[in-house]
């Protein structure tokens, strides 16, 4: 990380949907503020982790910066380039940066497509070779940078287990050569065995190509390990930023203090002492989210200024931010 | 401690089009009465479709309970006529599922289906059954039950479905709560608010509990003993202390290396275990786990290991034992 400008950054993003009734008239009745004002950057081949239950916006932000979801207001800078706004060919120049790995391996790869269609697209976009026959022995490379037998190439999605498809999705993220891959949520629906083999490719793959990930993920154990800063979202806002192991030793957030005293241990002693701040409740509609902080309504220590001031977002010790009344820093 | 389910030697397959599917392949195991069992394994290791074959839940065809004896207080449930067992069910044994929404009836309310199985088992009068409804509800902490038992299973949230679904499962107060991942869906802070709730459940009504899941981290929370399943075999047992300070058997071993911890500084990568669970329609010869395996010798290729004493009351099938790496 010697060069000081962050090739990511992100500034007040904003992506509300639209709720309607009816079919014709569709008349608007209401907005899904699922990521309500949301800012912040990525120094290269860092790994920022996103948290938060499902419905956070957590995954919506990871989709809006890379314009999958058109934007409702804010900006996003990808190594110095406007990726909302830019049309055209910039706009293709600029994406060939940024990726996406999926969740689901099985709905993410189109089942009529062989591996060698599906990791070459990316390059067939991007122009990135004359023939096709290029782009094919690419593939084969890339087959074998994700850890699969470059004999594979012909085969179709269905004939691949979980983890494999989940390597050939990473394969098809590398193919346009990019430095910023958002991974959204890339192992949850893996078994425990394969998730830490691919967590391990990851990290391999960041070693040796300088990568940068944006890792949204829910599961906060993978976070801790995989990543060097974590955002954790509640509602559509970011309440709380900080280095890994200052996040996890001093949460400032009630909201990130209760999460992470919901995460098990394996270990039976541990779990028999701990004392777990158990939240009530579920997380509120963000179409109307709750006012002041919108944490209030489930909040431990929640006083009455909590209702009505929504909290200043401030740096707390150096590079731990928080948004709460109450946190002590 | 009493015996309350005594399981021996099942052995359920599947005939599928591709051939025979060994999903189950002769194990063995007891529950006490009010004892937590958690059976652990990753996806398609046969713990739900063991469990289901006792509840007589497999669909035959393309299901086949090949053999074993399954003696839930003194009675074989594997004899029980479907009469019997739909008794059995329910209002002994009672089973939560992952999704709640799969198994809640989506157009009937709440109360109705409450009321069903408070009818049908124990006898009550409609308007008795009405009022324990809402007793229930109120039991799983449902705010306001007495407005929401006559919602729809959609009207809930996924945490308040699985609450329902718990609520419905303990209405005859069941011997036996079977829980299959039923937390597996849900967000961090209410998994914890489920596990809870279960917890409390159990030491008020003495109920025993089989939780299955494959988070070892819930495990070491809720259970007393654990049973470790891999290819359709079980491959360890022991008290939850012993499996997580000496895991007898190399897979569990693995699976502890393989988990990051969220109360601990990362020191290096993780330590995945090579390769992917076997393909269940090839009968194993030797030990399933053998190609996985960092301490496999050519003994465990050939010949599969069955359960062994490595500890009091802890059994793991292996060869070698992990700590040494030699033979036992």
């Amino acid at each position: 990380m010697s060069d000081s400008t962050p090739l990511v950054e992100v500034k007040d993003l904003k992506k509300h949907f639209p709720v309607t009734r009816g079919i014709i008239l569709q008349r608007k009745v209401g907005i899904v503020r699922a990521v309500d004002g949301v800012s912040f950057s990525i120094q290269r081949g860092e790994t920022l982790g996103m948290v938060g239950e499902s419905g956070c916006g957590k995954t919506t932000a990871g989709r809006t910066m890379l314009g999958l979801y058109p934007a409702t207001s804010g900006s996003v800078t990808i190594d110095g380039e406007d990726i909302l706004h830019a049309r055209g060919k910039d706009q293709l120049a600029i994406r060939r940066k940024a990726q996406i790995i999926f969740q689901d391996p099985y709905a993410s790869l189109n089942p009529r497509w062989s591996v060698n269609s599906i990791v070459s697209e990316p390059m067939r976009v991007h122009g990135l070779f004359a023939s096709q026959k290029e782009r094919a022995e690419r593939a084969k490379d890339l087959l074998g940078l994700v850890g699969l037998s470059p004999h594979l190439l012909n085969r179709f999605p269905h004939e691949f287990s979980g983890g494999q498809r989940q390597r050939i999705g990473i394969a098809r993220a590398l193919a346009s050569d990019p430095l910023f891959i958002v991974c959204d949520e890339p192992i949850s629906a893996l078994d425990v065995s394969i998730q830490a083999q691919v967590v391990n490719l990851l990290e391999k793959l960041q070693d040796q190509f300088g990568l940068t990930y944006l890792f949204v993920a829910h599961d906060l154990s993978m976070v801790r390990h995989i990543c060097d800063r974590v955002a954790v979202m509640y509602l559509g806002i970011i309440v709380e930023v900080a280095d890994r192991n200052e996040l996890y030793e001093k949460p400032l957030h009630p909201y990130t203090q209760a999460l992470l005293s919901a995460v098990p241990v394996p270990d039976p002693r541990k779990e028999r002492e701990r004392k777990r701040t158990i939240l009530t409740g579920d997380v509120p509609s963000p179409i109307n989210p709750p006012s002041g902080c919108r944490f209030h309504p489930r909040c431990p220590i929640a006083v009455e200024r909590c209702k009505k001031e929504t909290p200043e977002w401030r740096e707390a010790a150096p590079g731990h931010w928080a948004a709460c009344h109450l946190a002590n820093g | 401690m009493t015996s309350l389910l005594q399981v021996s030697g099942l052995r359920t397959r599947f005939h599928t089009p591709e051939g025979i599917v060994h999903a189950v392949n002769g194990i063995s195991f007891h529950v006490n009465e009010g004892e937590t069992v958690a059976v652990v394994g990753e996806s398609g290791c046969g713990k739900s479709v063991s469990m289901m074959s006792l509840l007589g839940l497999i669909p035959t065809p393309p299901g086949e309970i090949v053999s074993g004896t399954a003696v839930f207080r003194g009675n074989d449930l594997f004899k029980k006529s479907e009469k019997e067992l739909e008794d059995t069910r329910g209002r002994e044994i009672a089973m939560i599922f992952q999704d709640p929404m799969t198994s809640l009836n989506p157009v009937l309310t709440v109360e109705r289906q409450l009321i069903e199985s408070l009818r049908v088992h124990l006898g009550f009068t409609k308007e008795q059954a009405q009022t324990r409804a809402v007793e229930l509800l109120e039991q799983v902490g449902i705010p306001d039950a007495k407005r929401r038992v006559k919602d729809y299973p959609h009207q809930f949230s996924g945490g308040m479905r699985q609450r329902v679904m718990i609520a419905m499962s303990l209405s005859c107060a069941p011997s036996l709560l079977i829980a299959d991942e039923p937390t597996t869906a849900l967000d961090v802070t209410i998994q914890a608010q489920i596990v809870e709730l279960v917890t409390r459940i159990r030491d008020s009504l003495h109920t025993a509990v089989i939780w299955i899941t494959h988070d070892l981290g819930v495990v070491a929370g809720i259970a007393d003993r654990v049973i470790v399943m891999y290819a359709g075999f079980i491959v360890e047992e022991a008290n939850v202390d012993d499996l997580y300070d000496s895991p007898g058997h190399p897979y569990t071993v693995s699976l502890l290396a393989a988990l990051p911890r969220v109360d601990r500084r990362r020191d290096q990568r993780l330590k995945s275990i090579p390769g992917a669970p076997p393909n269940m329609l090839i009968e194993p010869r030797g030990c399933p786990f053998a190609p996985r395996c960092e301490f496999a010798l050519e003994k465990c290729r050939q010949k599969n290991p069955l359960l062994t004493q490595v500890g009091p009351n802890h059994t793991a099938a292996c060869w070698v034992n992990p700590k040494t790496g030699a033979l036992r």
